[in-house]
């Protein structure tokens, strides 16, 4: 940024001149000469930068003189994150630990069972297992196994050592948020069952439960279980039971009383559904002449529902 | 906890497996890998579009942005109903398109009563809205309406001089908001070597007033003066207009610090093998590659062409090597 004489800020990168200096007349001229003066300001200003660009070093090109232009000085927000630095694989994080360094491979090598040169991985390649006609038994061979499908299944399973290994390279450098742009990792659900159907997800209060188990069946019976941010509290919370305190007080208010009402209504109420459903069947005599059966105590809650228990049980 | 949790979940859900997805051909690689965050960033590409209703000035200004800016622009010509910009919700349509475009540079137009040939310039950062400016578009000239010697015409997407003229852009915040955003929208690709023959385009902006800039595009003619720097002379070529300051949301300071971040600059990379010499100048050393016996090429392999005819080949070119067959006419 070149502060000159004249007061103007130059930011070569971006073939850019500000004129903070100049003030408009208050009064608005007219649409002409406006557009005049700006057009000689802007002449200015484009022959300051000029100034610079064509004073730079510049090479000779068959199309004409080309310069390297200085970075942008105005600092201006980027459009995409920076790219995070990627994590060591497996491999590398050992080798470097080890100090092993990477040699460089030759692409022919000379393949002792045919006795010609061919490409060390790939179509045609050295040491294939399709050209071994004879496999040697050694003492610690079993009778019964076959060596040519051996070594076919150790192979296979190095391939797939080594898949697993591609796997958790990528899984954990997606996790520092460096995966190379052009991979995509992508969850598919296999279902044991062997149907084409997705497994359905689980709703909040399945997932609810599960946690609940999850506690439950563990030795304290969840009851020490560190919680995630967010968890909440369990439902039950392990008390099946309620006793009553030792020392109450008496009259209307105690916690006995009021235990003993809600067994009574609840007695009755079934008490009065057996006698409708009696009565229902066989309806002689009215209700009314009925001997009371009722209880001693009055209040009845809504038992004119079928419906008797009322109310969660704790 | 947890670890039970997943336990018991991996057995009441199924078994999941992970796929790694990687591009089929080397196509398709190279345009995810244009589309992949750099350490280094070279300019915004601009999607043009427009809302529910427009004007006829307002889509002339819009063909024209678009045509100024011919190489990095994408230009949707439907009406969009969803979006609006300054509402919370009405921004997710034009993230959508920045996400599917791979534009970070957003020129939306759209005209209604209250706001005449009203235009929003927006940035996104990581396909989010970073910023917006509202101007209202006035006096518009187009650019059939200039007459000038048609020779003189700039070349699309010669890399322009940009001109800012005013106090108003120092000293009113909307008018500094809008500097920046005018920068971004106008200044093209950012490249390291320029050719100096094939600058011939300025844009210049003037703040006439504490809300008003005066944008106009000119063509630069090059004319011969006594120095290396040749004289400079504007003709005016291009649509001029009016951009009168509306609203504008300035970005999250969170975001803004986040945004801002920059790689740290490398160090230049030593020039290797060159040395200078009192007596001989400048001087490097050659030397020849050793001579790999195990990376010569295999013969008779024509790669290009299939599996079966290359063995065909082979098996040819074994039997008779010597004796060459005749071209015929159908070949």
């Amino acid at each position: 940024m070149e502060v000159e004489q004249k007061g103007l800020e130059i930011d070569l990168g971006n073939l850019m001149a500000y004129d903070p200096h100049h003030h408009f007349p208050p009064y608005l001229p007219s649409r002409e000469e406006l557009a005049q003066q700006c057009l000689q300001k802007g002449t200015e200003l484009v022959q300051a930068i000029a100034f610079d660009l064509f004073n730079l070093p510049s090479t000779e090109d068959r199309d004409g003189p080309i310069v390297t232009l200085p970075k942008p000085t105005t600092r201006l927000p980027r459009e995409k994150r920076l790219p995070e630095p990627k994590p060591l694989t497996k491999w590398e994080a050992f080798a470097k630990a080890k100090g092993i360094r990477k040699r460089k491979k030759d692409k022919l090598v000379f393949d002792e069972q045919t006795g010609t040169w061919k490409r060390r991985y790939g179509y045609d390649h050295v040491n294939d297992d399709n050209d071994v006609p004879i496999i040697d038994a050694k003492m610690t061979d079993e009778p019964g196994e076959d060596p040519f499908a051996k070594r076919k299944a150790d192979k296979k399973k190095r391939v797939e050592k080594q898949e697993k290994n591609r796997l958790q390279n990528l899984k954990n450098a997606a996790k520092m948020g460096s995966l190379p742009s052009h991979v995509q990792l992508a969850a598919t659900a296999l279902p044991i069952t062997g149907t084409q159907s997705a497994p359905t997800k689980l709703s909040k209060n399945e997932l609810q439960d599960i946690a609940g188990k999850a506690g439950t069946s563990t030795a304290s019976g969840g009851k020490f279980d560190k919680k995630l941010p967010g968890e909440k509290p369990e439902k039950h919370e392990g008390k099946y039971r309620k006793f009553l305190p030792v020392v109450e007080k008496r009259g209307a208010d105690s916690q006995e009383r009021k235990q003993t009402e809600r067994a009574v209504t609840i007695i009755n109420a079934k008490k009065e559904k057996k006698q409708s459903k009696r009565s229902e069947r066989s309806s002689s005599t009215p209700s009314k002449l009925k001997p009371n059966k009722k209880s001693h105590k009055s209040f009845k809650k809504g038992s004119s529902k079928k419906s008797s228990k009322q109310g969660k049980s704790k | 906890m947890i670890f039970s949790i997943l336990l018991l979940l991996l057995f009441s859900l199924q078994f999941t497996m992970i796929k790694i997805r990687t591009p089929k051909s080397q196509r398709a690689k190279r345009a995810i890998e244009k589309r992949a965050p750099k350490l280094v960033e070279t300019g915004r590409k601009t999607l043009i579009l427009q809302g529910t209703k427009t004007s006829s000035t307002l889509n002339e200004v819009l063909t024209e942005i678009y045509h100024l800016k011919k190489e990095n622009a994408v230009r949707y010509t439907r009406k969009n109903e969803n979006i609006r910009p300054f509402e919370s919700g009405g921004e997710t349509s034009l993230e959508f398109f920045s996400l599917k475009t791979d534009c970070s540079l957003v020129v939306f137009g759209s005209h209604s009563k209250k706001r005449p040939n009203n235009l929003v310039i927006g940035r996104t950062y990581d396909h989010h809205i970073y910023d917006l400016v509202e101007v209202g578009v006035e006096n518009f000239k187009s650019l059939e309406s200039f007459t000038y010697d048609k020779k003189q015409a700039p070349h699309a997407g010669s890399k322009p001089f940009i001109a800012f003229i005013g106090e108003g852009f120092e000293n009113v915040e909307e008018l500094k908001h809008l500097k920046e955003m005018l920068l971004e929208l106008l200044r093209g690709e950012v490249v390291e070597n320029l050719n100096l023959a094939g600058v011939d385009r300025a844009y210049v902006c003037t703040a006439v007033s504490s809300n008003r800039v005066f944008f106009t595009h000119c063509a630069l003619r090059l004319k011969k003066s006594g120095s290396i720097v040749p004289k400079m002379e504007l003709v005016e070529v291009g649509p001029s207009m009016d951009l009168v300051f509306r609203r504008h949301r300035l970005p999250n300071d969170g975001l803004r610090k986040i945004a801002m971040k920059t790689a740290k600059d490398q160090a230049k990379k030593k020039e290797k093998n060159v040395s200078k010499d009192a007596v001989e100048g400048k001087v490097g050393k050659i030397y020849i590659p050793e001579q790999k016996v195990g990376a010569t090429a295999l013969p008779n392999k024509a790669k290009g062409v299939k599996r079966e005819r290359r063995e065909a080949k082979m098996k040819n070119s074994g039997n008779d090597s010597a004796s060459k067959k005749p071209k015929t006419s159908s070949e």
